[in-house]
């Protein structure tokens, strides 16, 4: 297996240009902007379109009109500008359209700062602009996943007919490691009927849309497009379990919070703490269904969340538990990323010390 | 029995929402008929903006995409980048193109976006019902200028053809208006000439077309006519502001 | 051997690229390995870093917060990380820059004048490749071999004939 040093951004990049996503519309922010950067040399070349826009709201609405087009379309930003995009984000959801947004979350709220963070989840599962609607989210931790997840979400965005997104980290952005496309899916070609590309005079015109005037009419396209997140929740969910099976405690985290906690349950299991980690991969839809076996398995104590925001997820991991196991919460903000050690002190007082 | 006259193919046969007496029946048609003249209703695909003519996507025949308040160009520059060989054109109104678009319109412009934008300058707010535009004169009342636009506070209007005239990526930026059989058939000639230089990749190509809104204006139809020629007109000259083809030569 | 290795200096020290050599180097000798600058107006001018982790077991995070290999190429770095060498760590510093201020005997410290070598010796610009071939002779923690082939690896094709300085340069700081 050929294996590279890719940097997380730069992976991003490649992947979805070999995904097919040949068009590229952004707006400079750190810390992602080596993604504009490595697209801006590579599309010319294979006959894209890499375009610098005047702001994020234009790009995302410039992904908007691509992805009409019927094409594999992508931004990529990070807090701050994704908030800008959100407007083009409800449009996207209310007309139906496939399409790649990249977040690689920085400190916020405001201008925050640059160092890493996981501050946008509340954004990006529960409210990702006006409206009703979810993106479908997907939270890899290693450079070789963002490949793999790239197409995984061009190809479930596509079959759902939803956008959707890779929300990182400044961390998974910047790091660089060793990483193959060796083993990287023929992407899945999915037919678009509904695309706006001129009918030729051979079909009826196609109209993209997200305005419902008449009450009745706008409800049914909701419950529609509810029906669709049904089975997004029923199929989609991606999960790892790591060291789970005689876990006593259960660390949930994703990204590099995930990571950290990896190395902190290396040194608990080596000081005899039995301890396991549950890290969701998709994060719309949550893995609630690896959630149904924790709740009800008598050798869990409890859970610890770890995060890089106030504790965003924890919500979402004590709602997928039932409150059947007490969720502690190890956090930082504002660009700090807990050490292993914190995690490990953590792991030691929720077991109530080590035996040895 | 010879036909004398039929409506455009460029249109659908959906009844339209707008108001008695306004002017976008006029300007679709004249769009719908350039499309159908020029053979490219079945490659074009139109934008449609927020405002009164947010509903332009029932309307035209060709395929429509509905953008978000002031992005038509920038939905039309994803459209166009990817469609490059397709007709793309966005049809705006004077709140969406020259207030919360400007940005959009300005960068598609100076880009030289290959794309058509078909402007409709009426000097108000026509689907919120009467407020003040970037492009309401001085002193005229509006919902939102009761007393009429001071322009010491709330600043002069936006002559949007000069403004973008200065751009080097624009091909063909004109006003024309629609008040009289004349002036639309002026009208007719530019909106052809601008997909006509789309076709052609001359660039960004913009024809601005003065309206009328007889119900935000409070007048009848025939009186916002005479509105538009002794108000508008004198504040927006008609005329070419700037056309690549006449330079080159 | 796992290394926690953090590479420091002054932004335009060629830390990154130190970093990257190093990186390229272990993976092509079969090790796991990762990267992490850091990033962000540090870039500009001001200090900056670099994590790599060498592993033969999988990475689990990239963030080296207790190195225990470090290389220091300006004050700040030093003073800043010296104190977080673990302890038997192992500190690489340029010592025509940097003056030793801790009074840490738990590690091994070795001291080389890159930048007045580097400067005397034709080899401008290349401090970052000499006390990386020193670091390797005093650590072993790569072969020279390895990290020539890391080193061929990590030049871009663009810049494909400085590799044969940048290689005497990493040889000059293993013999020094």
């Amino acid at each position: 297996m050929s294996k590279v040093l890719m940097k997380g951004n730069e992976a991003i990049a490649e992947a979805a240009i070999r995904a097919g996503c040949l068009h590229f519309f952004g707006y400079p922010i750190t810390p992602q902007t080596e993604v504009a950067a490595y697209f801006s040399k590579k599309l010319p070349k294979l006959g894209g379109t890499f375009l610098q826009a005047e702001s994020e709201v234009a790009a995302i609405n410039m992904v908007l009109g691509a992805a009409s087009a019927g094409v594999r379309a992508m931004t990529s930003s990070s807090s701050p500008g994704i908030s800008l995009k959100t407007e083009g984000i409800s449009y996207i959801i209310g007309s139906d359209l496939p399409c790649l947004i990249i977040n690689v979350q920085r400190g916020g709220p405001g201008l925050g700062g640059i160092q890493p963070s996981q501050s946008d989840y509340w954004q990006a599962t529960k409210a990702p602009g006006h409206g009703d609607g979810h993106l479908l989210v997907y939270a890899p931790d290693r450079v070789q996943e963002i490949i793999e997840y790239i197409f995984t979400a061009f190809d479930k965005a596509e079959e759902y007919r939803m956008p959707a997104m890779l929300l990182l980290d400044g961390t998974l952005g910047q790091m660089m490691e060793p990483v193959s496309f060796d083993d990287i899916p023929t992407p899945v070609k999915h037919e678009k009927p509904w695309a706006t590309n001129g009918h030729k005079n051979a079909r009826e015109h196609n109209i993209i849309n997200s305005l419902f005037l008449k009450p009745e009419e706008l409800e049914i396209k909701n419950f529609e497009r509810f029906e669709r997140y049904a089975k997004v929740c029923e199929n989609e969910q991606r999960y790892e379990e790591y060291m789970t099976d005689d876990a006593e405690i259960i660390i949930v985290a994703i990204g590099i919070a995930a990571r950290v906690s990896k190395s902190a349950i290396d040194d608990a299991r080596a000081a005899g703490i039995k301890v396991g980690l549950l890290r969701p991969i998709t994060v719309f839809p949550f893995p609630t269904k690896a959630f149904d076996k924790i709740k009800n398995d008598p050798k869990v104590k409890s859970v610890l969340t770890v995060e890089l925001n106030m504790g965003q997820m924890t919500d979402d991991v004590k709602l997928a538990l039932e409150c059947k196991k007490p969720v502690e919460l190890l956090r930082h903000t504002g660009g700090i990323v807990p050490t292993p050690k914190e995690v490990f002190a953590k792991l030691c007082e929720l077991n109530g010390g080590i035996k040895k | 029995m010879s036909i004398v006259f039929q409506k455009t193919k460029g249109l659908t046969d959906a009844v339209t929402h707008y108001c008695p007496g306004c002017t976008h029946g006029i300007v679709h048609r004249l769009v719908g008929e350039a499309l159908e003249e020029l053979g490219i209703i079945g490659d074009a695909i139109g934008v449609a903006p927020v405002g009164c003519s947010v509903m332009a996507y029932n309307y035209f025949s060709c395929d429509m995409v509905q953008a978000p308040h002031g992005r038509a160009p920038a939905v039309a520059t994803g459209l166009k980048r990817s469609l490059p060989d397709n007709i793309v054109f966005t049809y705006q109104g004077d709140g969406d193109l020259a207030a919360i678009g400007t940005a959009e319109t300005v960068h598609a412009a100076t880009r030289g976006e290959n794309i058509t934008v078909i402007f409709i300058n009426n000097a108000i707010y026509g689907m919120t019902g009467g407020q003040m535009a970037p492009t309401t004169l001085p002193g005229q009342v509006t919902q939102t200028t009761p007393y009429g636009r001071d322009v010491n506070y709330s600043g002069y209007p936006v002559r949007v053809c000069e403004m973008v005239s200065t751009l080097d990526g624009v091909a063909l930026a004109q006003r024309v208006a629609v008040n009289n059989v004349k002036n639309v058939m002026a009208a007719k000639a530019a909106i052809k000439k601008a997909f006509e230089m789309q076709i052609n990749k001359k660039g960004f190509s913009i024809i601005e077309v003065l309206s009328t809104c007889s119900t935000n204006w409070g007048m009848t139809p025939v009186a916002a006519m005479k509105w538009l020629e002794e108000n508008m007109i004198p504040y927006y000259p008609l005329g070419v502001y700037k056309d690549k083809t006449k330079e080159a030569e | 051997m796992a290394y926690n290795i953090l590479f420091a200096g002054f932004g335009g020290q060629g830390v990154q690229f130190a970093a990257k050599v190093t990186t390229y180097s272990g993976m092509m000798s079969g090790s796991e390995v990762s990267l992490l600058p850091s990033y962000g107006p540090e870039m500009r001018g001001g200090t900056s870093n670099c994590a790599v982790r060498i592993d033969n077991k999988m990475i689990a995070s990239p963030i080296v917060n207790e190195p225990n290999l470090l290389m220091a190429l300006n004050q700040p770095s030093y003073d800043k990380f010296v104190e977080k060498v673990e302890e038997g760590g192992t500190v690489i510093f340029d010592d025509s820059l940097i003056k030793r201020t801790d009074a840490r005997t738990d590690i091994s410290v070795y001291p080389i004048p890159a930048t007045k070598l580097a400067r005397e010796h034709g080899f401008q610009g290349l401090a970052n490749m000499i006390a990386l071939g020193y670091m390797a002779k005093k650590t072993g923690f790569l072969s020279l071999d390895v990290l020539k082939e890391g080193l061929a690896k990590a030049v871009p094709a663009s810049k494909a004939a400085l590799l044969g300085k940048n290689i005497e340069a990493l040889e000059f700081g293993f013999n020094y």
